[in-house]
């Protein structure tokens, strides 16, 4: 069953679900990637709690006006504006008063919420209107979605991931220089809000699949796990939008395919799957790559200041220094240096004294920067520099002796 | 226009030397909360020259250019780069930024960096070209940084991370250049490098602007020098302008007669 929903033979329904939540969890990712950026990720989580009484109410004119109800474009757009609201106030709150902006996030989101919660309860003593299915919103559900309903969503899933992209240069300016980019002419300002309107746009768009207590999750969970990948913010992008892409893909198929199971905590735990891997396994910022560079490190700091100590004669007091050169081979029990390590010893010397030249020159400075006593002295310079650091070595010790 | 200007002042010849200047600021006031930081300030920029802008901490410096740039709104006043309103000529003007104002552990390389400079010229959705990454890469080749092109930001070293900004500012190919704190915690070989880069643009008729902090070293590096203390006190040429009786009326007396003295023959020799 769970094959069958990841590749989308559930019908076509179900399909146009999982894809539209796939196109969400980019246009999420990569909106994510620079809420993160500019350091305001949590605005999303206030905004995200803000829909709530903006769906209850939305609700409530439609059945009051006789409609249905449950129309997803009337409940969104209801959402919608409680969510610029609940936006609004934040910023008014953080900029107009002396309130942090966390502070200002932290009564919104949960003002707005415990309001939104008094209404759902309201509506749930209405007699009219199937109230059945409201909940929904608060931890997703992709169970019998109108087909309608799934187009809105993929529609607007991708529009908002083309305006992101679109957007990527003025949005990466503002996060990284914002002072910079005003003076190039760029209104930061218009920026940001532009920002927030994508966010504003993938939460709501996203209320039905993975609701609005999670939605928080897909903007932050991808890009923080796509930081542990890269140093560059194109793919920091890149790679987020795919983390996302690929956990609303999954979370709605099982979704789909198991009965009950609400589609939120399933794209959440998919995601955090990922970062977890990612924060593991990733080479260069992953934790199991740092243990392992730091010990190899620690025995090539280890094995270098021994053989230095061989080269000037001196006694080995360290132990792991010790055991260290006699797995390699350099040196006997006693701390006496085999031929081997008296060469290697001899080698390590000659190696320091050109790293001294290197350093206390401004014209190796790219060499300098990766120096740290260890590298191999060939796989930073060329021949060519090397025999004119030996060169001046020469000359030095000329002018000594 | 020109009329309503001159009963403004009474000086059609002043006038002109505004009308002319890369940036001339008039009337500027910006205020944090009810205390002005900048307090009706005129400021007019010599072309072609290197002009330092001198004061105490928290005298107004950096808050002058930023309010000149439009990144703080001020409460009054108004500022005209090369005779024309700021916003009409913002590809004429690179700006540096103060290092400590982004976070270095942003995900972007050093040439990265650099092509930011050329984002109004590219626009939202002009590919990077391998043009625009060669003029990049001959950006950090004249600040001596062409090695680091592909380095991550975060491993760069303070004066490493000036001069990949005075870079951006290259790309930018402007003609008024404003630098902010420029050698703020750089080492010697470092400020040396950045002088003699900004040299190099006044030397091509290029007009440079830099907030300063060490007196020690305005006679050697610039040719004219604006101090402010919250108002302006005094500007003109540094032969003219640098004196004790300025540095103590924008140093509020606060400079001893040692460091007075230590100044002393920088300007007189």
């Amino acid at each position: 069953m769970i094959t069958d929903a990841l590749l989308l033979q559930l019908g076509y329904n179900a399909t146009l679900v999982t894809l539209g939540a796939a196109l969400l969890g980019m246009a999420a990712g990569v909106g994510g990637t620079f809420l993160f950026l500019r350091k305001r990720a949590l605005v999303s989580d206030a905004i995200s709690h803000a829909t709530l009484p903006g769906v209850a109410l939305a609700f409530m004119v439609m059945v009051a006006l006789g409609g249905d109800g449950r129309n997803l474009v009337g409940l969104l757009s209801g959402a919608a504006l409680s969510a610029a609201a609940g936006l609004l106030v934040v910023s008014w709150l953080s900029t107009r008063t002396r309130l942090a902006e966390d502070a200002a996030i932290g009564s919104v989101l949960s003002v707005f919420f415990g309001f939104g919660i008094v209404l759902l309860t309201v509506i749930q003593t209405m007699s009219a209107g199937r109230q059945a299915g409201l909940e929904g919103f608060l931890l997703g559900s992709t169970a019998g979605m109108l087909r309608a309903d799934a187009l809105v969503i993929a529609f607007s899933a991708a529009a908002t991931l083309a305006l992101v992209l679109i957007l990527r240069r003025p949005l990466t300016l503002a996060s990284f220089d914002p002072d910079f980019a005003t003076s190039t002419g760029q209104n930061v300002t218009r920026t940001d809000l532009a920002m927030m309107g994508l966010v504003l746009a993938v939460t709501v768009v996203g209320l039905k699949i993975v609701g609005l207590i999670l939605i928080v999750a897909l903007l932050i969970i991808p890009p923080v796990t796509a930081r542990f990948w890269t140093d560059r913010t194109d793919r920091v992008v890149l790679i987020s939008g795919l983390v996302g892409g690929v956990s609303a893909y999954v979370g709605a198929s099982m979704s789909a395919a198991l009965p009950d199971m609400p589609t939120g905590p399933i794209i959440v735990l998919v995601g955090f799957a990922l970062f977890v891997v990612s924060l593991l396994l990733a080479p260069g910022r992953g934790v199991v790559s740092a243990v392992l560079r730091h010990r190899a490190y620690q025995r090539q700091v280890h094995l270098r200041q021994g053989l230095l100590a061989l080269a000037h004669g001196q006694p080995i007091y360290e132990r792991m220094t010790l055991r260290l050169l006699r797995r390699q081979g350099w040196a006997l029990p006693d701390g006496v240096a085999t031929p081997d390590g008296r060469g290697r010893a001899t080698r390590a010397l000659r190696d320091e004294t050109r790293w001294q030249v290197i350093r206390s020159d401004p014209g190796f400075e790219a060499a300098a920067a990766l120096y740290d006593g260890l590298t191999p002295i060939e796989t930073v310079l060329t021949p060519d520099q090397i025999v004119e650091v030996d060169s001046r070595i020469m000359a030095r010790s000329e002018v000594s002796a | 226009m020109s009329l309503e200007l001159a009963t403004h002042n009474g000086n059609s010849a002043e006038e002109a030397t505004r009308a002319s200047s890369p940036l001339a600021i008039r009337g500027m006031t910006v205020s944090y909360g009810q205390k002005p930081a900048v307090f009706s300030v005129d400021m007019t920029v010599e072309p072609g020259k290197m002009t330092a802008i001198i004061g105490p901490n928290g005298a107004g410096k950096s808050t002058l250019l930023k309010a000149a740039l439009g990144i703080l709104k001020p409460l009054a006043g108004t500022t005209t780069v090369f005779g024309h309103s700021v916003h009409t000529q913002r590809d004429r003007i690179a700006y540096v930024p103060q290092r400590a104002s982004v976070d270095w552990d942003f995900p972007t390389r050093v040439i990265d960096v650099v092509l930011m400079g050329l984002y109004p010229q590219l626009g939202l959705l002009g590919r990077v070209r391998s043009q625009h990454r060669s003029k990049a890469q001959a950006c950090l080749a004249r600040v001596g940084m062409e090695d680091f092109a592909t380095r991550q930001i975060g491993q760069l070293s303070g004066g490493q991370q000036q001069r990949v900004f005075l870079a951006r500012a290259l790309a930018q190919e402007a003609d008024l250049y404003l630098l902010d704190e420029p050698f703020a915690g750089v080492d010697a070989a470092t400020e040396k490098a950045i002088i003699n880069v900004l040299k190099d643009l006044r030397d091509a008729g290029k007009t440079v602007v830099a907030v300063h902090h060490d007196l020690s070293t305005v006679a050697e590096y610039f040719d004219n020098v604006f101090f402010i203390n919250t108002r302006r006190v005094a500007e003109g040429p540094v032969a003219t302008t640098f004196d004790d009786t300025n540095l103590q009326s924008a140093y509020g007396g606060r400079l001893g007669g040692a460091q007075m003295d230590a100044l002393r023959p920088v300007h007189t020799g």
